[in-house]
């Protein structure tokens, strides 16, 4: 089936089988590697994509559901050389050692601050609950969030 | 992991979602947010020959206030459940329950038709619609339609009493303005299904409440025992002591059968006492 889906302002029209997955259309067909695969279950957030906007799971959902829909991934966050602010944070911060999580990560707490400008630490802990970090980095995870928040870090 | 191949028609409206189900039978499943679905048909537990995506249907995502309930449109998304002042006002409970489904991520997606037409003794939504008195409207491709009471909705393990070629088009949430209420779920880790969970909802008629169990059947199930105590003057703890009765919860890694039915006892306690029960 033939569907067209804009990924970070460029148009993309490919033939995909019904079966294929968002994560490995934006990976494989589109080549953007910066969305990671980790749990394949809807667990882990590796694969946090924003559809028109808002975080979802790419691989929880099929390419052909995205048909001409708008779909943000990490590399379409910074403007050129210039970081988006909730990836300054995370660098400012040390929110990510191994960084397998990070695509996911920043993808939630943008979203997460679309949708809570200000939020508090327990409502950042909550926010992310559908992103798992192996490193344990939570505790600069959400020092990151709250400082893109413009709170304290 | 991906699922068997599968035909693939995406509906622009209800009455070509129910003719493709019409055509199709049981050999084709209706896919909404598809966050019950799809996981299932990547671990090959469902491969449906055809898949009707129903997920553009905007016209069946709506929340009104009809008077005495809440009428809720089946692609109705988590997330704008969980933020609706309507639903805050009317059935806080619903509100709170949805708020607990999965994490934002699938709040974004999954929607309340879907989760009850899933029928997952597990999930967050039946426990909220059977406390709540809520029932569902299910159509055909005839146009003909009926109403579901919450109580005849759940028929068996991951069945719902839909026939194969119904749809449901509405949930219908009965007003509980200003009364008691109170979810539990109870899991190990966010995001995890409850390994029990509880919805109370004082009925406003003395020491009256719904009590539905999550996780604690083969069924999304009200506690009969539960409700029979209050009905006749038990107080909460006394009732709440009654929650296992009649219940077969299975035994898996996170808890054993005996567990669970403690689980249910000391959760359902709780809820009653948030609910305002005494």
């Amino acid at each position: 089936m033939e569907i067209t889906v804009e990924i970070n302002g460029t148009s993309h029209t490919h033939d995909v089988e019904p079966r294929t997955l968002l994560v490995h259309y934006i990976r494989d067909v589109a080549g953007l590697t910066g969305t990671n695969i980790g749990c394949d279950t809807s667990s882990c957030g590796a694969c946090t994509v924003h559809l028109n906007g808002e975080a979802v799971k790419s691989c929880t959902m099929l390419a052909v559901q995205a048909d001409g829909e708008r779909i943000t991934t990490i590399e379409g966050l910074a403007e050129g050389d210039e970081l988006h602010p909730m990836q300054q944070a995370f660098m400012n911060c040390h929110a990510l050692q191994c960084g397998y999580c990070t695509p996911g990560m920043v993808m939630a707490s943008v979203s997460l601050l679309e949708e809570n400008p200000q939020p508090s630490e327990a409502e950042v802990r909550e926010g992310l609950e559908g992103n798992l970090c192996r490193c344990t980095g939570y505790h600069n995870i959400v020092q990151a969030v709250l400082s893109a928040a413009g709170g304290s870090q | 992991m991906i699922p068997v191949p599968f035909d693939y028609v995406r509906a622009s409206s209800a009455e070509e979602a129910l003719g493709a189900l019409n055509e199709h039978g049981d050999e084709a499943k209706l896919m909404a947010g598809g966050h019950s679905l799809l996981p299932m048909m990547k671990l090959r537990l469902a491969y449906p020959s055809v898949i009707i995506d129903i997920g553009r249907l905007g016209d069946l995502s709506y929340i009104n206030d009809a008077g005495d309930h809440l009428a809720i449109g089946a692609l109705t998304r988590h997330r704008d459940i969980e933020i609706s002042d309507l639903v805050a006002e009317h059935a806080p409970l619903l509100a709170h329950a949805t708020s607990h489904v999965g994490d934002p991520q699938v709040r974004h997606r999954g929607t309340i038709g879907g989760s009850l037409a899933h029928a997952d003794a597990a999930a967050d939504h039946p426990s909220a619609l059977l406390a709540l008195n809520g029932s569902v409207v299910a159509r055909k491709a005839d146009g003909s339609e009926r109403v579901i009471d919450a109580g005849d909705l759940f028929a068996g393990f991951l069945e719902s009493s839909l026939d194969p070629t119904e749809m449901i088009t509405e949930v219908r949430i009965p007003k509980h303005t200003g009364l008691g209420w109170n979810f539990q779920k109870f899991n190990r880790r966010a995001q995890d299904w409850a390994i029990v969970g509880v919805s109370a909802q004082s009925t406003g008629d003395g020491n009256g409440a719904r009590v539905a169990l999550v996780n604690m059947h083969p069924t999304p199930v009200r506690a009969a025992a539960v409700e029979a105590a209050l009905a006749g003057g038990a107080g909460a703890s006394d009732a709440a002591a009654a929650a296992a009765e009649g219940m077969e919860p299975s035994s898996d890694l996170n808890a054993t059968v005996d567990y669970r039915k403690h689980l249910a006892r000391v959760l359902t306690r709780r809820a009653l006492e948030g609910a305002g029960i005494a």
